[in-house]
């Protein structure tokens, strides 16, 4: 491959980079700081670096939203997720609806139909019971939402200050779907990268919502249930399908690179085929921040061969929430693990992982 | 976006990249500093370096805030943020830069009560919501972001608002830039001017430029089709022989400058003797601090603070790639013992630096094969 442009001494030094990232990497930091919550790298030094080797297991290694269980001839998706948003409320949704959500979704996104959900409550002294009722009856009617019951929960207090309002965890079982064959290391050239929807209206809304910035705009969360839209992709496109991820925290951005690196494929996406709402762009320029790493809680990104790309997009624009489905971009095989983007202006540029935090406490 | 996509529109990129290739002798290589670390991000973001010929280099400056604090200011903020009574705000960028014994988002984990704003009137707004605290604001940048500094303590002042205090790093752009171009390291031909520090300063400080060292100067905006027409500006200049200041972001800029942010900077702030700058060592009269006038609202006359000068670690070329002698990839520990995760240099921290610019979004940009 030749590298026009690139001096023979520059290529050594982006050489010895990319091996560097194709490394496990160490957790050095003395303590954990908010960057460790955000998604990015530093996630990532955390969950490579200290709980996949303490944990070793072939399944933990694959590093998939779900895990796969096999019991009595039947395979079993198994997850699970805390939830600390600040604000609790926020338009478009709450801490509870996200709780069920965000676990129902982990489960779609490994070709699981959600089951049954476990609930875990960590509640702070003071919290007013109003507030309490109002997200347990959010949790029951996203459950509701989501064709999926809560089985078994757990409660507990703590003192004041020790947990702002309430902290959420839920854990999730489904079924995984004989379709589907996904798995983050799937990717191969020339497959397609589509997007659900427009990107970065949950986090443009829960900043938003903080009211730390005097800035207004419409824009409400995109938190939704997301089977009945895997189930319709699962029906067009299964066994073309490589891959689905929901862009949460860390954004597109994040998911993308998660993946690069798994599959060791290149990933090239069309900045001008990107959907951004002109209030989520607006803001997040104004903030300095690039959509591609705002989180979303509805939008995800499928990743499917190119014969199955078309049924795959209609499929989706069938889908209530989805019809804003599009393709953004395309698997190569070089530069392995890299994420690049054609912008609109026409240049190109790489699309790193996450360095910091942006924006704390977003799910 | 309306009023943005305008500036960002690939045809009309296209068309000028086209006449810049037209306008350039193609025997001759052209070196042009873009002295703004913001034009620094833009030209990374967009990919701006794919739309030029390929002996147009550009050359990175030294206008990027976080990247010239020295070390020994991020311990004097650490120092003041660690005491009980202070809550320390500053922007996101300066929470990662490293001083000698780690940063502020080390000094946060470890229980130190430091906050993130994006304006010193967040600052202010929660100074008046604890008065029982101390808010100290780390007021860094240059012209650009000193008014609002200015008029914040001036509100404070207003107010009779007696916990706010200002760790003040704020610097002035024309020294660091005299002292490049007295420098025999770099032959430059010719500078993208830093569009919002004339956005307050006005156009006319840079006239030196032209009439002391022979170089054609244009104030640019932040789109990309922005910085390529002042490129292609830059590009004529040279190819009809002429040097001078020449305002590309009349948009926006003023040749006189802001009268009343400079008056409000010109009340708040006077020169320090002498500053000491990130790698490039000790300028005079190079930056502000908070005038007699505003003592009272002075961290450095509140606390005591180590004000230790510690040297740059010995592994890190900030200096050099903030004077645009080296390119960001030509420093030793780029990449591998400086990343953005684990800079060592400031250059690596502040998305307006060179190195972290380059490591985000260049390392494969510029006619590179994808396959």
């Amino acid at each position: 491959m030749s590298h026009s442009g690139v001096s023979e001494r520059e290529q050594r030094v982006l050489d010895v980079i990319a091996k560097q990232r194709a490394r496990r990497p160490k957790l050095r930091d003395a303590h954990i700081t908010m960057a460790h919550g955000a998604g990015g790298k530093a996630t990532q030094t955390l969950i490579e670096g200290v709980l996949v080797p303490a944990f070793a297991s072939p399944v933990l290694d694959v590093l998939a939203d779900v895990a796969t269980v096999e019991a009595g001839g039947v395979r079993l998706a198994f997850t699970t997720d805390s939830f600390v948003v600040k604000p609790i409320r926020f338009p478009g949704g709450s801490i509870g609806e996200l709780a069920v959500n965000g676990t129902v979704n982990d489960l779609a996104m490994g070709g699981a139909r959600p089951l049954a959900l476990s609930l875990a409550m960590i509640l702070e002294e003071g919290l007013a019971t109003d507030v309490l009722r109002a997200e347990v009856e959010a949790i029951a009617q996203a459950a509701t939402a989501a064709g999926v019951e809560v089985m078994a929960g757990d409660t507990k207090v703590v003192e004041r200050g020790h947990a702002d309002s309430m902290y959420l965890c839920t854990t999730g079982i489904g079924l995984v779907d004989e379709r589907a064959l996904l798995a983050p290391s799937n990717l191969r050239a020339g497959d397609r990268v589509l997007v659900s929807g427009s990107i970065g209206e949950h986090g443009t809304a829960i900043m938003l919502a903080r009211g730390e910035f005097d800035l207004d705009a419409d824009v409400e969360s995109d938190t939704r249930p997301l089977w009945t839209a895997v189930d319709a992709l699962l029906a067009a496109a299964g066994p073309h399908l490589r891959c689905l991820r929901d862009a949460t925290r860390g954004g597109v951005a994040s998911v993308l690179n998660e993946l690069a690196r798994a599959s060791e494929a290149a990933i090239v996406v069309r900045e001008k085929d990107i959907p951004v709402r002109p209030a989520v762009a607006g803001a997040a320029e104004l903030l300095g921040i690039d959509p591609m790493y705002i989180a979303n809680e509805g939008t995800f990104v499928v990743f499917v061969g190119p014969e199955g790309s078309d049924a795959a997009l209609a499929a989706l624009r069938a889908v209530e929430g989805c019809e804003a489905a599009v393709e953004i971009g395309e698997v190569k095989s070089s530069p392995a693990g890299m994420v690049l983007m054609e912008t609109a202006f026409g240049g190109k540029r790489v699309v790193d992982q996450l360095v910091g935090d942006p924006l704390p406490r977003i799910c | 976006m309306k009023y943005v996509d305008e500036f960002r529109d690939a045809e009309l990129g296209r068309a000028v990249s086209a006449e810049i290739a037209s306008t350039v002798d193609a025997s001759r290589h052209y070196k042009v500093m873009e002295v703004c670390g913001g034009h620094t991000h833009s030209i990374y973001k967009y990919g701006v370096d794919d739309l030029l010929p390929p002996n147009v280099e550009l050359v990175h400056g030294p206008g990027c805030p976080v990247c010239v604090i020295p070390m020994g200011r991020v311990d004097d903020g650490i120092a003041v943020a660690r005491r009980p009574e202070v809550i320390f705000t500053c922007f996101g960028d300066m929470l990662r830069v490293p001083g000698a014994n780690g940063t502020l988002l080390d000094a946060k984990a470890e229980g130190a009560d430091v906050r993130m704003v994006y304006s010193p009137l967040d600052a202010l707004r929660i100074a008046r919501e604890n008065p029982e605290r101390v808010v100290v604001f780390f007021a860094i940048g240059f012209e650009t972001t000193a008014p609002s500094t200015a008029l914040t303590l001036r509100r404070a002042k207003d107010e009779g608002i007696e916990n706010f205090l200002c760790l003040c790093n704020h610097v002035t752009i024309v020294p660091p830039l005299r002292a490049l171009l007295e420098s025999p390291d770099l032959q430059l031909d010719g500078f993208i001017g830093p569009g919002h520090v004339a956005t307050v300063v006005g156009a006319r400080p840079f006239e030196f430029i032209p009439i002391d060292y022979q170089k054609p100067i244009v104030i640019s905006g932040f789109e990309p089709l922005d910085l390529l027409q002042s490129v292609q500006m830059i590009m004529r200049q040279l190819a009809e022989g002429r040097c001078e200041v020449e305002n590309q972001y009349a948009r926006v800029v003023p040749y006189e400058g802001n009268s009343a942010a400079l008056r409000a900077m010109g009340e708040v702030f006077e020169l320090r003797p002498h500053f000491e700058w990130r790698g490039l060592g000790f300028i005079s009269q190079s930056a502000l601090r908070l005038s007699d006038a505003y003592r009272d609202f002075d961290a450095e006359a509140r606390y005591e603070v180590p004000n230790v000068r510690v040297a740059d670690p010995k592994a890190c070329q900030c200096g050099e790639v903030l004077k645009g002698v080296i390119k960001p990839w030509e420093c030793k520990v780029f990449g591998s013992a400086c990343t953005p995760e684990h800079a060592i240099g400031t250059c690596m921290v502040s998305p307006e630096g060179a190195c972290a610019a380059y490591y985000t979004y260049g390392r494969f940009a510029r006619e590179r094969e994808v396959v």
